[in-house]
């Protein structure tokens, strides 16, 4: 075990699998001198060269379009998007190509690949560098949605996705790439994709939230805790396929839930996870769900604050829900 | 080729092929009635003779398949009418090891490598037999064991893969070229500035084929570019490009030649700009009498480029009427065949619709699956 931060967790996981599979190789704005701009690739230029660590001309579509090619040809790609906000010009060739590529071609051509990205507010990014668009693509049929919360989660579900069969997006909460520290697991270490963890027991309320929301959550859950509420707290580490067991067998223990996400609220995954809920233990439930959430505006850098489901507005819902 | 059928020939609406045609840098073998240009035909007899037996196939299973839509027997054809030397020439020059990324033309190009008519026609059918389980709509199709890529509809996505994918080949020293299909509209895509610009940097072995056909469903040339050609697109991109006419299969074949041998000897890719023409609608959906005079057609009828290779083979090998009626007989005789085990198949079935998602199936599908079998049926597969 190594104490790590987000960064250097997820640095060591694409070491360790590029020393053990040399089929995959990263590609992206500036990840290979320079080792990006959150510095998360940092020395696997000067470890593996310049045909695995590849600084790209500045073209999101042309880092996803090529690195498809790659994975039809049967490398493991990692593609990095500098920001997940700047993935929309990638977005015709994940959504119409990327996931697609099985299932159209009848399993003859697989596109295995993890397309990593720092997403998330809490860094006075504004508009354009603070979304999180994960449920866009959840909508999408062929793709897995991962968001870690830890170091050593992000390790572990980093490396199970490169070994993954299918295309996953992974997201970076970069407002804790370096806040979160853990101690990280050495050498092979894997993280199952699909599967949450429970982060705090509880029996009074649900709390579903992943990222560094995570964070916000449990924080609020201990003041709620002052107030005689137990709040069960789920990570859900994985976005897509969900846990969804996990989810209901505590809703089903605390009857009440409360989902906490960045994105904005409208279509956002909160609202299908509230539907699984309704749709799986409704007769469990003994007070309304509730969604903290973002806001349905842009991202604002000034008040960006009061825009993130922060634990003051987590506290409050809980509450609510545990007394309703 | 003489100047008054030049001039006779309009390219869009404004755009004049006799321009372009007439221009000292578009690579000509055969004049329109068959006649050798050049010292040498770069080809064999036989190897020209092959050439013609797949084109004239192509040709013939076109026509059928664009019945076969008329008839409702299929939903949707769209074909490679008068384009023919462009697709076979250009395949043909491939080597074995080499991987094609089609467009959704080519289905002539995936035959000659090797893709069966069968599987083609149960794309055409979407039916149990299609190893994609009829999820593509016709023309749909792919190839792994011929090394051919798979057809979506999006325009100008594969130019990027075919990039990617030889320049993974490049990266494990395995000595591939990738040749990506792409009509002239696509030029106007971002997949096309992505792709040519990443192997230009990249000097990755490729190469684009552009098959100008003169229209992007209704939209002519002019109206793509104010480029004075579509080759001229390679310069900014540091790509070298080359000019060809289109309706002659041996100069598209010697330049997509030489375009491969200089992509296998690391030297970089290549842009390919075939000027030909789209002799039918953009597909069975389309009515191109909206917007394109017929009397466009018939000085590109003249330009055919059935016609031109079978003038030259009836002077070089006596191609003659009793063996084209044996060649269209034994092509009708492969269709008959075909169609007849395609329409047998049925539709796919229900739970496939679920598979290849994923490697594996979740549980949201697992239970979707679920609800969809034991549901009440639609009609109309």
């Amino acid at each position: 075990m190594t104490q790590m931060n987000m960064v250097q967790a997820i640095n060591d996981a694409l070491r360790f699998e590029m020393k053990r599979d040399d089929r995959v190789v990263i590609l992206g704005e500036d990840v290979g001198k320079v080792g990006g701009v959150f510095r998360v690739t940092a020395g696997l230029y000067d470890e593996f060269g310049d045909d695995r660590v590849i600084d790209t001309p500045l073209s999101e579509g042309g880092i996803i379009g090529t690195a498809i090619g790659m994975a039809l040809y049967g490398l493991r790609p990692v593609p990095e998007i500098q920001f997940s906000d700047f993935i929309f010009p990638a977005y015709d060739q994940i959504v119409s190509e990327l996931a697609k590529y099985r299932y159209r071609s009848g399993g003859e051509f697989p596109c295995p690949m993890v397309i990593r990205t720092p997403v998330g507010g809490g860094i006075r990014g504004g508009h354009y560098h603070s979304q999180s668009p994960e449920a866009q693509f959840i909508h999408v049929a062929g793709l897995k949605v991962v968001c870690p919360a830890t170091p050593a989660d992000a390790k572990g579900l980093l490396l199970s996705a490169m070994r993954d069969p299918d295309p996953v997006l992974f997201f970076e909460p970069k407002r804790i790439y370096r806040a979160a520290k853990g101690e990280v697991p050495d050498g092979d270490y894997t993280v199952p994709l699909g599967k949450a963890n429970v982060v705090r027991g509880g029996e009074h309320v649900t709390l579903v939230t992943w990222g560094a929301m995570l964070y916000e959550a449990l924080d609020a859950a201990n003041k709620a805790a002052a107030e005689g509420v137990q709040v069960e707290v789920i990570d859900l580490r994985t976005l897509w396929p969900l846990d969804i067991d996990t989810i209901v067998a505590s809703v089903k223990k605390t009857g009440r839930v409360v989902v906490v996400h960045e994105a904005p609220r409208s279509c956002g995954l909160g609202g299908e996870i509230v539907s699984l809920i309704n749709e799986k233990a409704f007769l469990h439930l003994e007070a309304p769900p509730k969604r903290v959430c973002g806001f349905d505006t842009p991202f604002p850098y000034t008040l960006e604050n009061e825009y993130l489901p922060l634990s003051h507005r987590i506290v409050p819902a809980l509450l609510e829900t545990a007394r309703f | 080729m003489t100047t008054d059928t030049l001039e006779s020939v309009t390219h869009g609406t404004s755009r004049r092929l006799p321009d372009d045609a007439l221009a000292p840098d578009v690579v000509r073998i055969l004049s329109p009635d068959g006649t050798l240009l050049a010292d040498e035909p770069g080809v064999s007899d036989e190897e020209a003779v092959a050439l013609y037996r797949a084109m004239a196939r192509t040709r013939i299973i076109d026509e059928r398949a664009v019945l076969l839509q008329r008839q409702g027997r299929i939903g949707f054809h769209i074909g490679s009418l008068g384009e023919e030397a462009t697709v076979l020439g250009s395949a043909y020059a491939l080597r074995g090891t080499d991987w094609l990324f089609p467009c959704y033309r080519e289905f002539g190009a995936a035959l000659l490598r090797g893709m069966p008519l069968q599987r083609y026609f149960d794309n055409l059918y979407g039916n149990a037999s299609d190893p994609a389980k009829g999820r593509q709509m016709p023309d749909h199709w792919c190839y792994r064991d011929a090394r051919v890529g798979s057809v979506s509809s999006p325009i100008g996505t594969q130019i990027t893969q075919a990039v990617g994918f030889a320049w993974a080949a490049r990266i494990r020293r395995d000595p591939l070229v990738a040749l990506v299909y792409f009509g002239e509209g696509a030029t106007s895509s971002n997949e096309f500035h992505n792709g040519l610009n990443f192997a230009g940097v990249f000097k990755t072995p490729n190469v684009f084929l552009c098959r100008n056909n003169g229209w992007a469903i209704s939209v002519p040339t002019e109206r793509q570019t104010a480029s004075e050609s579509f080759a001229a697109k390679g310069v900014a991109y540091g790509v070298p490009a080359v000019r060809c006419d289109g309706n002659d299969v041996l100069a598209v074949l010697q330049v997509t030649r030489q375009a491969v041998e200089r992509a296998a000897r690391g030297e970089g890719p290549t842009l390919v700009e075939a000027l030909t023409y789209r002799m039918s609608g953009h597909s069975t959906s389309d009515d191109p009498t909206r917007y394109r005079p017929e009397e466009q057609l018939s000085p590109w009828g003249k330009l055919d480029p059935m016609h031109r290779l079978r003038r030259y083979l009836e002077a070089r090998v006596g191609w003659s009427d009793g063996k084209q009626q044996a060649l269209e007989e034994q092509v009708a005789g492969e269709l008959k065949t075909v169609i007849e085990t395609a329409e047998k198949s049925s539709a796919p079935a229900l739970e496939t619709l679920f598979d290849d998602v994923f490697a594996t199936l979740p549980w949201h599908l697992q239970e979707q699956r679920a609800e969809l079998l034991s549901g009440p049926r639609a009609k109309g597969h």
